[in-house]
């Protein structure tokens, strides 16, 4: 999974590491907006509460929850813009 | 006459479309609970409440933060913490069993006796709808920034199979697609 995930062409990569709980998703929030439609986003998080928050939100906006996996103690959560 | 049929027909696939949109947005027949103050009278409530949903088919979501996460601690699983996580550790109940009152806490002598009223009473305890409460899908969703604040980690808590560990953005998810939502 995660090699599949490390081979994607991404098109904005966040980094919100350090940053707590609201801060990984209004940083995506905001973010998405330079993504192209169809592009993959990438958003770097140092609370794990932010896979299932992306998850949810995603699915929420319309747009493709990727996967995930833990790199050197944070996670890299990938979605896609769609519309 | 003849005029008329396409314009029948584009309303009622725009009137299809807004149908399903309404239907996709809409609340289902969820319960959806904050639940924060860590309290004993609270914490029952809780689980009483979602048990009441769950006999009615309802989908209940928990979104347990602050105060809260510390009755789910399960004071037989021990975990290396840091300086501060030890010290919180320490000050806050190291299970459901330890929770205080919100009121008439009587300097700890408060928990005991309700306890003791509610088994005379024959109601169930905390524990007892907790495991209720698994049985009966309740879910329970564990702020991850509050178990970071606090210094919690995920292998301290109970056993609970529907139990995941989220951020407030899920919360309003969960909410989102509630017809209710209380904080408790």
């Amino acid at each position: 999974m995660s090699e599949e995930l490390k081979a994607l062409d991404v098109a904005v990569e966040v980094d919100a590491r350090g940053t707590a709980c609201p801060g990984p998703l209004l940083e995506a929030k905001r973010a998405i907006a330079d993504c192209p439609d169809g592009g993959v986003m990438c958003i770097l998080s140092s609370d794990e509460g932010t896979i299932i928050d992306v998850q949810r939100w995603s699915k929420k906006m319309k747009h493709e929850y990727l996967g995930d996996y833990e790199d050197d103690g944070y996670w890299r959560v990938f979605m896609k813009k769609t519309a | 006459m003849s005029e008329e049929k396409p314009n029948l027909e584009e309303m009622i696939k725009q009137l299809t479309a807004r149908v399903d949109e309404l239907e996709e947005n809409a609340p289902g027949d969820n319960l959806s609970l904050g639940v924060i103050s860590g309290d004993l009278d609270y914490t029952i409530a809780t689980f009483i409440i979602a048990l009441g949903a769950a006999a009615y088919d309802m989908q209940v979501d928990l979104f347990f933060t602050f105060w809260a996460i510390a009755s789910l601690r399960d004071p037989k699983k021990k975990v290396k913490k840091d300086f501060l996580g030890k010290m919180f550790g320490a000050m806050l109940p190291a299970s459901s069993k330890k929770l205080p009152l919100s009121k008439m806490q009587m300097m700890g002598m408060g928990p005991p006796m309700i306890r003791s009223v509610m088994k005379m009473h024959k109601a169930k305890s905390l524990e007892e709808l907790m495991k209720e409460a698994a049985e009966f899908g309740v879910r329970i969703h564990v702020c991850t920034m509050s178990m970071d604040v606090m210094g919690i980690k995920k292998e301290e808590l109970i056993d609970y199979p529907h139990m995941d560990f989220v951020g407030v953005g899920s919360f309003v998810d969960m909410f989102q697609n509630s017809k209710q939502c209380w904080f408790m």
